[in-house]
């Protein structure tokens, strides 16, 4: 055991080496760091405990998704029994509804049966591997189409749209122009947002909660006011309430279903100001078909009024003046700068397919993180003071070595965290205190070995060997129970628990080797040297 | 230079004298633990109850916490449990979960915040936490998961190890430290969060720890003195290693309590608890990892030789029965 050839000895002291230069610049300000050359900007990136930050946790709200799906299938629906052709292509249908989650029509005439259904059928998918589609069609008391969504449909759909929401929700975040956001998929319905060094998330959490569903809808001429006061619209025509202090008079308008233009056809959208009043506006630009769109409705419709919904709720309904050419248009309303902006920032990132709702948030502000990381580093320095000085009093020389040994350890667990670009977390902090405190314990063990055998009467090369060979079973066994606990923590934990296990895992395995290779090493070479009879420990 | 002994040489204590005082004082401390989390309640952060907490700092001296209770009542979201951190300038302000949809936590966070800033307009909130209840609830069930999968995967670890006793031993212990730790948040009414989960299980972790040591050396001397009686070869194994174990854990303690003193408050529960659990690790290997063996009746044969690690520790018995001394 105390043998060293030459290549094992400079073995360790690469890997030592190296420890302490892939630790160096997490030690460096910031300054400094940014200076170093690409390869050496290997850092221990900090948690949002210590960085300050917000961590949100988004979850779908899936009943709102399906209603979605529900109401396009209907449309879908119609427009597949309208027909290409003209209307003697027509396919007449009647009751229809979507009650329970299901659409139900009845087809007027019976020898169109078939032809409805397959027309139906071309506007299903397949879904998942089973060759199951994503909606089935039934056809009840020989008149009555049934189409109802299959699991798989939905789980295939509800994927799809969280990879969309997962996607939109990072642009509007780097849209905020924050420092490193992390933006993943979260289990089947969620999404985690980490922006750190925010001060104030609440930007944050109305940017990235709006679903920003931008529609341009006709406002409809024909409505009765009073009729609308008592909640009946024309058929056609549905009931929209204004958005809060949007609007002067009435608190709704009744606005035709049809969409005249939506979000998806969006070029750009900025804020601005209002050339006359000053206030923030919203600036809008359509693409190609948009424009075109917007040009022939505008053009048809001069003298009526249209309004421009945004997630179901009236933002205004500008009179048309004359036809609006040219693809752009003004978004206004009550708004501040910084809601204009946000506004902007969601049009241009697009929709969220599925509304989302924060349903964990925790925050630190910087300072606070600032605050705990110096009162982390003096306990951190206190007690490792605290330890060495104990190790040193105990076992003289041998503790010495243990010490050394200690900070090794130290560097080696902070250029592993910084190589695998790991996180330090408050936590952390108290795993690194507590590894200081247990690295020791194989020296302990080791050293005390040594004494018993001593004890026993054999000579100093004897004792030293038996104590490191005896000692290590026990070292081993306790070690891995402690990285089964550590192991649990990263897989069940959250963020700065995670961050806890991660620092302890590190510390066990550099710790085993800094503590038992490391210091024999040391004691290898010193007993080679002096040749000692005696030895104090 | 003489060096420090925390333990002096030799020692030679019946600690198996005491294992039936040290075994019912266990079960009584345990017993007390559970009635206490069950009469006192554990102070439930708002991990696992849901609800919001706000850390709020004043740059000058705190209101009293009565006027701060006073003012946050009115906010509307009920009556806060307030808490104050070690310095005389923060506190925790905590509300509970209203009822209502899943979107209810976020508004009543912002809604708290919001009334706090308007109320105090010189404080600072230093860190907000909102938790949905549908949230809390998978904490808690993930958090309970993980400790009983700590307890059974290192019981089970050393059982395939040593012998199915030991790994009875080991369980055995774990249990009673976390009904001891459980016992000392009632007691204190720390806020028991996501934290308190992770310091229980750096708990299991070390205690285990302490308990493989004296096992190792258990295994050791039953293949080394294969006549002698148990109860004196326990007493022999923890004697051995006593200096060992007091000397890890007094090191554990001071690094602990080092950042106990001078860390952070926004981990000074997590802290404690740990600090705690050392404690009681440090006694329970002692006085409570070992007796569980004499009633399970292990013995020289719980290792006859079986495989080629057993042949090898008999050949060390050659070997050392020379020089040991007994």
């Amino acid at each position: 055991m105390l043998d060293f050839p030459r290549w094992k000895t400079i073995g360790i002291s690469i890997i030592l080496l190296l420890g302490i230069l892939f630790a160096i610049p997490s030690f460096l300000p910031s300054k400094t760091f940014d200076k170093l050359p690409g390869i050496a900007q290997i850092k221990v990136n900090l948690g949002l405990d210590l960085a300050g930050g917000s961590h949100l946790l988004l979850e779908a709200d899936i009943d709102d998704l399906q209603k979605t799906q529900l109401a396009n299938m209907e449309k879908t629906v119609r427009a597949a029994m309208r027909g290409e052709r003209g209307p003697d292509d027509d396919i007449a249908i009647g009751e229809l509804s979507t009650a329970g989650g299901k659409i139900s029509f009845l087809v007027r005439d019976q020898a169109q049966l078939d032809a409805a259904r397959e027309r139906l059928f071309s506007e299903t998918q397949g879904a998942g591997l089973t060759g199951q589609r994503d909606w089935t069609i039934e056809v009840v008391d020989t008149t009555r189409i049934v189409m109802t969504p299959t699991a798989a449909g939905q789980k295939q759909a509800i994927a799809g749209a969280m990879d969309t929401a997962r996607e939109i929700i990072d642009k509007r975040v780097n849209a905020l122009g924050t420092r490193e956001p992390t933006i993943i998929r979260q289990g089947d319905d969620r999404i985690v947002v980490q922006v750190p060094g925010l001060q104030d998330p609440q930007q944050l959490k109305d940017l990235i909660g709006k679903t920003a569903r931008l529609e341009f809808r006709m406002v409809d001429p024909n409505a009765d006011p009073n009729e609308a006061a008592a909640g009946r619209a024309p058929v056609g025509s549905e009931i929209v309430p204004y958005a809060e202090g949007a609007s002067a008079g009435a608190p709704f308008e009744v606005l035709r279903r049809q969409v005249m233009i939506s979000g998806e056809q969006l070029l750009d959208a900025k804020q601005g100001y209002d050339g006359q009043s000053g206030q923030p506006v919203v600036n809008i630009r359509f693409d190609s078909g948009g424009s075109a769109t917007f040009a022939k409705v505008t053009a048809q419709n001069v003298g009526k009024r249209f309004a421009m919904v945004l997630d179901g709720k009236v933002l205004s309904a500008p009179n048309i003046n004359e036809p609006i050419l040219g693809g752009s248009a003004q978004i206004s309303g009550s708004f501040t700068v910084a809601s204009a902006n946000n506004l902007a920032i969601s049009l241009r990132s697009g929709a969220l397919p599925v509304k989302m709702t924060v349903v964990e948030e925790r925050t630190v502000t910087p300072e606070l993180g600032a605050d705990s990381i110096r009162k982390g580093i003096i306990a951190g320095i206190v007690a490792t003071v605290a330890v060495l000085t104990l190790m040193v009093l105990v076992y003289g020389r041998f503790g010495i070595y243990a010490n050394v040994a200690l900070f090794f350890n130290i560097f080696l667990i902070i250029a592993i965290m910084a190589a695998f670009n790991a996180t330090l977390t408050l936590p952390g902090i108290a795993g690194f205190v507590l590894t200081v405190g247990a690295a020791v314990d194989a020296n302990v063990l080791i050293n005390e070995r040594i004494r018993e055998e001593l004890k026993r009467g054999r000579r100093v090369f004897q004792a030293v060997e038996l104590g490191y060979s005896e000692a290590s079973r026990a070292i081993f066994d306790a070690n891995v129970t402690n990285v089964i606990a550590a192991l649990l923590m990263f897989w069940f934990g959250s963020g700065p628990i995670k961050g806890f296990a991660v620092v302890l895992t590190i510390g066990i395995a550099t710790s085993v080797f800094t503590a038992v290779t490391v210091t024999r090493l040391f004691a290898a070479r010193w007993l080679h040297k002096t040749r000692p009879t005696t030895i104090n420990i | 230079m003489r060096l420090l002994k925390l333990v002096p040489d030799d020692t030679n204590i019946d600690f198996l004298k005491w294992r039936k005082l040290a075994s019912a004082m266990s079960f009584i401390l345990v017993a007390i633990s559970i009635a206490l989390v069950a009469v006192k309640g554990l102070n439930l952060g708002v991990d696992f109850v849901g609800g919001q907490s706000v850390r709020v700092e004043f740059p000058q001296a705190m209101p009293p916490i009565d006027e701060i209770r006073e003012k946050v009542s009115h906010i509307g979201l009920g009556e806060p449990t307030i808490q104050q951190f070690g310095s005389d300038k923060a506190v925790s302000i905590r509300t509970a979960l209203p009822e209502g949809d899943k979107t209810v936590a976020d508004r009543a966070g912002k809604q708290l915040v919001a009334g706090i800033r308007k109320a105090f307009p010189t404080a600072h909130t230093g860190s907000v936490e909102t938790v949905s209840g549908k949230v809390s609830g998978e904490l808690i069930s993930t958090g309970a998961l993980s400790l009983a999968l700590a307890m059974l995967g290192i019981s089970i670890y050393i059982w395939i190890r040593f012998e199915w006793q030991f790994g009875v031993g080991a369980l055995g212990r774990l249990f009673h430290e976390v009904a001891l730790t459980f016992g000392f948040f009632a007691v204190t009414q720390l806020q028991f969060d996501l934290n308190s989960i992770a310091a229980l299980l750096t708990i299991v972790g070390y205690s285990l720890n302490d308990t493989i040591v004296v096992y190792d050396r258990v295994r050791e001397n039953l293949k080394k003195y294969r006549k002698m009686e148990i109860v004196p070869l326990l007493n022999l194994s923890i004697n051995e290693t006593l200096s060992r174990t007091v000397m890890t854990s007094v090191s554990v303690m001071l690094a602990l309590a080092m950042l106990l003193i001078f860390g952070p408050d926004v981990i000074f529960g997590f802290t404690a608890a740990m600090l705690f659990g050392v404690f009681v690790g440090t006694y329970s290997s002692i006085l409570m990892s070992t007796p569980v063996l004499v009633w399970l009746k292990v013995g020289p044969h719980s290792f006859v030789p079986r495989t080629s690690a057993a042949s090898e520790g008999a050949e060390r018995v050659q070997r050392k029965d020379d020089g040991a001394v007994v």
